[in-house]
């Protein structure tokens, strides 16, 4: 479904991400873990076209930047790890802003589909009963759980999520990513996501890209990327031990 | 998907500001130094839209071609400003964004100022060459403001901007009191044009005004969506599918016209594009559906008021608007931007 060919993004002399190529399948949830710096959040906002780039994202086989910005945000959904707003607008007005690329005009009817959207996501992410709350009220949890209802409303075949579980507590985090395996169960979408919580990783990803300092140490099947060698090799301490550890909390 | 309350409202809280706009207008032609009646003000206006004959106990000299023209560019330009207050505070997400903080009025005053000073004309359009350097002044200022605030931290962040748009406001006006020092022969009408006034303003700068205020007030409105989602951020506005470049190009280059159009012909008004559409969130929220209207509306009746005070406090002398604008706005700003954070 996404294919980064060699992608490479330089913040003037500095080398951000070097040579990162991945391919997303249908049904797969790709990790992509690493350590602060390594590139991750970057990659992210240079699939969202917010940084420039050498290389190559396809999505269906044709280079991302040659899609229509709305038809490319009715297909991949993107949610930002920094979301904050300036203004108190309700929640039910920044969840519904998620079907902005679905509107279309007068002649082609609207958005017909786009308020029972919006009530599925806001029920999916536990935000009925706030959705006339000022979202500057909010607190971070809320917030982050307001944007992740936007991105549901956005009703994309490919979601990425730069730490969902940003600003969670332990149970929310839960239920998030498990929102989110239910939500991949549907044929024909796919996850790609940056995790620091690399147990939340191991449960729930498919597939993982270790990154190091804009580099891809390790690709491939959860299981063969997250291993003690590679963790070791990555985060320069023993963190698998670490991880195993809270795996069988999660479990 | 339900309505909130002030959806509900909404269509109520437009009719009371249409009420209250068309109050103030007839109150801003009917008080002055020479008080005219609202029956007298009425008759006249209906007489003269109907082609009717107007009896001859009515001052219409003063009301049709003094107050009425002049009562129109006020309502429009507040209008306008306010419009363009509320459109820069959504795109740049930032509550402080304005003509006049952000330098872009002061870049537009400079070019009227050059233009004034140089006496540059277009052919055939009486105001062509004010209005086209005020216009071209005030882009180049808004955009050389943003290309600096984000060289600085590559993230348009608000401090940055407002404290670039504050220097550069002290710069263009170090630079204009240069070219009056200059031009002596206009010292006293570019001095007082750049504090702002409406003395002399006629039928051309309303229709001007105008059409310029229905085609941009149409390009703004329909890039409401667009702003909601610059309100929360830049990068959300992306995500969603926004074409950020675009619209953002459009939106810079529409204000920068209506701004440059308004300074043109009433100089600089600070304050009014800043203040007012916070008043109007506080009526309608921050939605730009409901918000860019109900700025149009709020900036019209506050740009009225403020010209009657400069028209009326120390009659037979007139203030120049800019002066009220800023002490009333000054005050008020600080009011609602104390109350607005100690409520969040």
């Amino acid at each position: 479904m996404l294919e980064a060919r060699n992608i490479q993004i330089s913040f003037g002399e500095k080398r951000i991400v070097d040579g990162i190529s991945f391919s997303l399948q249908e049904g797969q949830w790709l990790m992509l873990a690493g350590p602060n710096g390594a590139g991750k959040s970057t990659l992210i906002e240079a699939i969202a076209q917010g940084v420039s780039y050498q290389g190559q994202f396809l999505f269906e086989g044709k280079d991302v930047r040659q899609w229509k910005s709305t038809t490319l945000a009715q297909r991949i959904g993107i949610l930002s790890q920094k979301n904050a707003v300036a203004y108190a607008y309700t929640v039910d007005e920044v969840v519904s802003l998620g079907r902005y690329a679905h509107r279309g005009n007068i002649l082609s009817g609207g958005d017909a589909g786009g308020a029972e959207m919006v009530e599925k996501a806001l029920e999916m992410t536990g935000m009925k009963s706030l959705r006339h709350q000022n979202m500057l009220t909010l607190s971070g949890g809320e917030m982050q759980r307001a944007f992740l209802a936007q991105v549901f409303a956005q009703d994309p075949r490919i979601l990425i999520l730069d730490e969902p579980a940003n600003h969670l507590d332990l149970r929310y985090q839960q239920e998030i990513f498990s929102l989110i395996q239910e939500w991949l169960r549907v044929p024909g979408r796919a996850v790609l996501s940056v995790v620091h919580d690399l147990s939340l990783a191991r449960k729930y990803g498919t597939h993982a890209i270790l990154m190091h300092e804009g580099k891809c140490v390790s690709s491939g099947r959860i299981r063969d990327v997250m291993t003690r060698e590679h963790l070791q090799q990555v985060y320069d301490m023993d963190v698998y031990a670490w991880m195993q550890d809270m795996l069988s909390q999660w479990t | 998907m339900k309505t909130t309350a002030r959806e509900r409202l909404a269509p109520m809280t437009y009719t009371l500001l249409f009420v209250a706009l068309i109050f103030t207008m007839a109150l801003c032609i009917c008080v002055g130094s020479v008080r005219i009646s609202l029956h007298d003000t009425a008759t006249a206006i209906w007489c003269a839209v109907f082609g009717l004959e107007i009896p001859q106990n009515i001052a219409k000299n003063i009301i049709l071609n003094v107050r009425l023209p002049r009562v129109l560019c006020v309502t429009l330009s507040g209008a306008s400003l306010s419009l363009c207050g509320a459109a820069m505070q959504g795109l740049l997400r930032n509550p402080l964004a304005d003509g006049s903080t952000m330098g872009v009025s002061s870049g537009a005053a400079l070019g009227a100022v050059i233009a004034m000073a140089t006496g540059l004309t277009l052919p055939g359009f009486p105001y062509g060459g004010i209005m086209m350097a005020a216009m071209l002044s005030a882009f180049f200022s808004l955009f050389l403001i943003l290309t600096l605030a984000y060289t600085l931290d590559r993230s348009l962040e608000t401090s940055s901007i407002i404290l670039i748009g504050v220097i550069y406001t002290m710069f263009i006006s170090s630079i204009i009191s240069l070219v009056i020092t200059f031009a002596s022969d206009h010292t006293r009408s570019l001095n007082f044009w750049t504090l702002g006034s409406f003395s002399g303003t006629g039928y051309d700068q309303v229709k001007l005004l105008l059409l310029t205020l229905i085609v941009c007030s149409a390009v703004i409105m329909r890039y409401a969506p667009e702003l909601n989602a610059f309100a929360i951020s830049e990068e959300n506005a992306r995500h969603i599918g926004v074409n950020v470049k675009r619209a953002k190009l459009v939106l810079l280059i529409t204000v920068s016209v209506l701004i440059g159009v308004c300074v043109s012909i009433s100089g600089t008004v600070s304050f009014v594009g800043l203040v007012m559409p916070h008043i109007a969130r506080m009526l309608v929220g921050p939605n730009h559906k409901r918000l860019l209207p109900a700025s149009l509306f709020s900036g019209a009746i506050f740009l009225l008021l403020c010209d009657l005070t400069a028209r009326t406090l120390l009659s037979p002398i007139e203030l120049p608007i800019g002066v009220v604008t800023s002490i009333i706005g000054a005050i008020a700003f600080v009011i609602i931007f104390y109350r607005t954070r100690k409520g969040r």
